[in-house]
């Protein structure tokens, strides 16, 4: 399969070019090493994500808990959608080496029908990404942080078919909003640099004042107790933690706050999962380029689709790099 | 290449008879491998607490079968099995050394750092 190469007089010397000791071309072989250059890039993503996880393995939030939602469904559904995600990226890496392979037997319009595929693929991922992100950063109990940045969680003990479990409460369930003196600093009343964001709806206070008026509101920690669910506080132990330790009320995920627990799960869970993702956005972006390289025929008239090829591996690495952020995100 | 390629898995266990159907086969695999994934993390049967050379047995099943992934991920559909060892080594050795040496540096000091905090004197839980 060496159609494409140019073969010019350099044939038959050694140190005249030409030569390839590896059996692939240049472009695939740098498509290689790329690959090799990023899979150290997102290992030192994913090996620093461990790191500060081992920093703090006793209070990491749970995956299972975090990660709930299904589009167009309401409940509880841990992990199913992200199964979803990773079935559709591998299947959009099915269709992908489809088209490779019928590259190979210079079938156009196979390529053409399984690169479109691919791309839809590619797609629907990046769609389901955005709303991943979406839900993590509107979150959905809300959460109180102390003075030192730990996360103060609520919920009562109900009673399920005869056994007791903890059932998680959101915070407009028990507390009501109460006016404050505090108005939202703006720029057209200060320094024209200085702003802020939009206020929490609650106070501390309000919090206080909805569990004192609801005596079932517990509070659970961040703490990974010995059967590796958070810890529950008792009841006095709760209004205590409230009362010395909260400071700000949390609702959803972003930089600097995160109501699921350390705000450095929220850090990089964007920037890991936003690495990736921006990498499947520009894999879309090169495999619509190649798409249109094949309908116009470029690659038929070449008498080699090695460009399919090419793409097919970084599509393909995208893929992998994704089997690792699901296993060290969402299951380990 | 196109009639290059080579047509089995399992070392030889299972033979496909075309590249099409290897790829399709493949994707069962994967399939597989990711349902039990998923299943395992839904459920976390309580067998899988327990703890096998310093790690949860459900984190061993879960990395263990996430590299088995990945090595049909690179070995069929990036076709590194039609490959010749000379790239298939520049390129799998290179990687898991480096990845392997960040990944224990990393993790040992994350577990130090965790020492420090819960048996020093830095007092985080206020």
């Amino acid at each position: 399969m060496n159609t494409t190469v140019a073969t010019t007089d350099t044939e038959g010397k050694t140190w005249g070019g030409g030569n390839q000791p590896l059996k692939a071309s240049y472009g695939k072989m740098m498509m290689w090493f790329f690959i090799v250059s990023d899979a150290l890039t997102f290992s030192g993503f994913l090996a620093a994500y461990g790191f500060s996880r081992f920093k703090f393995i006793d209070a990491w939030p749970i995956a299972d808990e975090v990660f709930t939602h299904v589009p167009f469904f309401h409940g509880n559904y841990p992990m199913i959608y992200v199964a979803f995600m990773t079935f559709v990226l591998i299947m959009s890496s099915v269709t992908m080496v489809l088209a490779v392979d019928a590259g190979h037997h210079l079938n156009k319009k196979k390529v053409t029908w399984y690169m479109f595929l691919t791309i839809i693929g590619g797609l629907i991922f990046v769609g389901s990404q955005a709303w991943e992100w979406n839900t993590f950063i509107k979150g959905d109990f809300g959460a109180v942080q102390t003075k030192g940045g730990n996360i103060l969680q609520f919920g009562e003990n109900v009673t399920v078919d005869g056994e007791q479990t903890f059932k998680r409460l959101a915070i407009a369930d028990f507390a009501t909003a109460a006016p404050t003196d505090r108005v939202e600093h703006e720029r057209k009343n200060g320094l024209w640099f200085v702003g802020e964001g939009t206020l929490p709806a609650y106070q501390v206070s309000d919090i206080v004042k909805g569990m004192e008026a609801n005596p079932n509101v517990l509070v659970r920690t961040q703490i990974i107790n010995e059967e590796g669910e958070k810890t529950i506080l008792t009841r006095e132990q709760s209004l205590k933690q409230i009362k010395e330790n909260g400071k700000l009320v949390v609702q959803g995920a972003n930089l600097q706050v995160n109501e699921y627990g350390s705000p450095l799960f929220a850090d990089f869970f964007f920037f890991i999962t936003g690495f990736h993702g921006f990498h499947v956005f520009s894999g879309v972006v090169l495999n619509i380029i190649i798409f249109f390289n094949v309908v116009l025929g470029t690659y038929d008239r070449r008498k080699n689709y090695e460009m399919v090829e090419k793409v097919g591996l970084y599509w393909h690495f995208v893929d992998l790099v994704w089997v690792f952020v699901f296993t060290f995100f969402y299951l380990v | 290449m196109a009639d290059a390629h080579k047509l089995e898995i399992f070392r030889g266990l299972i033979k496909f008879k075309s590249n099409t159907q290897k790829i399709w086969g493949v994707l069962i695999l994967l399939s597989i491998i990711t349902a039990v994934e998923v299943v395992l993390g839904i459920y976390k049967p309580s067998w899988g607490t327990n703890v096998v050379l310093g790690m949860k047995l459900l984190n061993w099943i879960f990395i263990i079968l996430t590299i088995v992934k990945a090595y049909y991920i690179t070995w069929d559909f990036m076709h590194m099995r039609d490959e010749l060892p000379g790239l298939r080594r520049a390129v799998v050795w290179t990687g898991i050394f480096l990845i392997c040496y960040l990944v224990f540096i990393l993790l040992q000091e994350g577990g130090y750092v965790f020492d420090v905090y819960d048996k020093g004197f830095i007092k985080r839980d206020f």
